[in-house]
């Protein structure tokens, strides 16, 4: 478990979440805490179950056992909305803008219905805000459809910005951005978590995650088979193994993070 | 140039709005200025049914994403209802009509809860079965005069001052249900409620991990696309002065409301109010023209076709896109 760091209560607890879909079990009793503030780091190879982990936690589909808890209420079973009323906000790994409406109407909508409840006038005061914050401020009359990838994975951390969370689930910010939208983003990550806001990150881009993680776990098909500091998960045999048995992760992982430290 | 940003402090200075209200109030002027009054009268009672049947299927259509083929269904109701109440019961025709519309509102709030969970193809069948099943269950309700349906007495106009005046009662209210309507397809266009239903146009599963509480928005819209066409309905019937199942609940009457709404351009305000005007325009040239009488319909078909094909955004949505002078004027 989860040692507690700082301050306080956990914002999410996860209690022994399964799911099946037909005969494959996406996930087997995962079970992890989340004190606020801290950054959650999930990885696993292709099929861990990680993204199923977001959507059993913000109610896509209900686990078929087990427990979420959000902000000390029983969110299981709850809807997307309902959940998202509660002070959480996600990325989806596969962008999902609202194509054929404005960027500022898509991170509008993002400060309309989070838990804020803002109305549009205050909403446009904050879609300002996280416009500036994420770097899309001079494309904000453009239709979300004609942005590139990265701008369109700025504008879906925009819109789940907009929302204030709690809890914000970041499912692969970084696949697809070249290195230096990369580092870009971490530094936007950071800034995001200097706010306050607790975060669960998805993320292959692995010397990434490793740096910009408190804790990190690991899943491998639908198991929990490791969780620690960075350091502790990147030298665990089992975690090696998942990674195709590559004895050199490890190290390779460390040298980023000491390249990141020397920075 | 910032077209929508700032439409929600100052709803008032959209020169969209004024010049959509503008439009509908000068069609509904005009037989005031017509040498034939009364015929003027009857040209623009049916232009203006349109755009006020238009205008509020786009709610649905335009701005949820949801395609109705059962808007007339509403028009149908709130005509039984209103007829029924004005011819039976002899309620004064403004209650009759307000009763009309609240039943459609009624209806569409059942009828959302039910269907509403339907997506894509499967709610657009849902709103066909709708249809098909008032008519039937009109058809065999007493109280409403089962397949024959009901005829207004001549005494119920006299309460009016006689038919000319009830007529002319009729169109004026018509014209100031058409402004409404207008005026409503804005203010849901520019408020929140209005971008939620466009978030769950474009992605409704994604709007509802935002917050958007999708089941309770589309409801909403529903009703509110529905309040209009009952009441309309109810003008309509009272103005006709006799109402039958096949008048009343008439599939191809839903699918030229959806041919205007895609014509001017769906999810703008002014797209049903111009795709109205020309299509009725349109078809009163081809209903009296001897090579195209028997087929406007199929026009009307082609004319969809055309429209998906070549220009999605329809007429309103095409000039948008030429320049962004004109999308600050055209909402």
């Amino acid at each position: 478990m989860i040692t507690q760091s700082g301050n306080g209560k956990p914002i999410l607890q996860v209690k022994n979440v399964s799911k099946r879909f037909g005969g494959l079990q996406a996930l087997s009793k995962v079970t992890f805490d989340l004190p606020q503030g801290q950054i959650l780091g999930l990885i696993g190879p292709n099929g861990a179950g990680k993204t199923t982990l977001f959507n059993a936690i913000n109610g896509i589909y209900p686990p078929e056992a087990g427990q979420v808890i959000l902000r000390e209420q029983d969110i299981t079973g709850w809807k997307p909305y309902d959940v998202a009323r509660l002070g959480l906000a996600r990325t989806h790994q596969i962008v999902q803008p609202l194509n054929e409406l404005t960027v500022l109407q898509n991170v509008m909508a993002g400060a309309c219905f989070g838990h804020e409840r803002r109305s549009l006038g205050q909403a446009h005061e904050i879609a300002d805000q996280v416009l500036d914050f994420v770097g899309l401020a001079g494309r904000q009359d453009e239709l979300a459809v004609s942005l590139n990838v990265a701008q369109k994975k700025r504008l879906e951390l925009a819109r789940a910005l907009a929302a204030r969370p709690y809890l914000l689930l970041l499912d692969e910010v970084l696949a697809g951005l070249n290195p230096a939208e990369i580092a870009d983003m971490i530094q936007v990550v950071r800034q995001i978590r200097d706010q306050s806001v607790t975060i669960l990150i998805i993320e292959h881009v692995m010397h990434a995650l490793m740096n910009v993680s408190d804790r990190v776990i690991v899943l491998d098909y639908g198991q929990q088979i490791a969780e620690g500091t960075p350091e502790q998960v990147a030298n665990d045999p089992r975690v090696i193994e998942a990674y195709l048995g590559d004895p050199k992760m490890a190290e390779r992982l460390m040298d980023r993070l000491d390249e990141q430290v020397e920075d | 140039m910032k077209p929508l940003d700032k439409s929600h402090d100052t709803p008032w200075r959209n020169p969209g709005l004024w010049l959509a209200l503008a439009t509908t109030a000068v069609i509904g002027l005009s037989p005031a200025l017509s040498g034939n009054k009364a015929y003027a009268r009857e040209v623009m009672f049916t232009v203006l049914m349109s755009v006020g049947l238009a205008s509020s299927l786009n709610v649905m259509l335009g701005y949820t994403g949801y395609v109705n083929f059962g808007h007339i269904v509403f028009f149908g109701l709130g005509g039984y209802v209103s007829f029924y109440l004005l011819s039976v019961h002899r309620l004064p025709f403004y209650i009759a009509v307000l009763a009309g519309g609240l039943s459609a509102a009624l209806l569409a709030f059942l009828l959302g809860k039910a269907i509403l969970r339907l997506r894509g193809a499967y709610f657009a069948l849902a709103t066909i079965g709708v249809n098909e099943a008032a008519r039937s269950f009109v058809k065999n309700f007493g109280p409403f005069g089962g397949p024959t349906g009901m005829t207004l007495k001549f005494q119920v106009y006299q309460a009016y001052g006689g038919a000319d005046r009830a007529l002319w009662i009729a169109y004026i209210v018509l014209v100031v249900l058409a402004v409404a309507v207008i005026l409503v397809s804005f203010l849901v266009k520019t408020s929140r409620f209005g971008l939620g239903l466009m978030a769950i146009r474009e992605n409704e599963d994604t709007a509802e991990v935002m917050g958007v509480v999708a089941p309770n928005a589309k409801t909403w819209a529903y009703v509110l696309s529905a309040i209009f066409p009952g009441m309309i309905g109810a003008l309509f019937f009272f103005k006709n002065g006799n109402i039958e199942p096949d008048d009343a609940f008439r599939l191809q009457q839903s699918i030229e409301i959806i041919v205007m709404v895609m014509l001017g351009g769906q999810g703008l305000v002014l797209g049903p109010l111009v795709g109205s005007a020309v299509y009725q325009r349109l078809r009163g040239y081809l209903l009296v023209s001897p090579l195209f009488k028997n087929i406007q319909l199929a026009v009307a078909g082609v004319l969809l076709l055309i429209i998906i094909l070549f220009v999605p955004a329809g007429l309103v949505g095409w000039l948008r896109r030429r320049s962004s002078r004109l999308r600050r004027v055209l909402e």
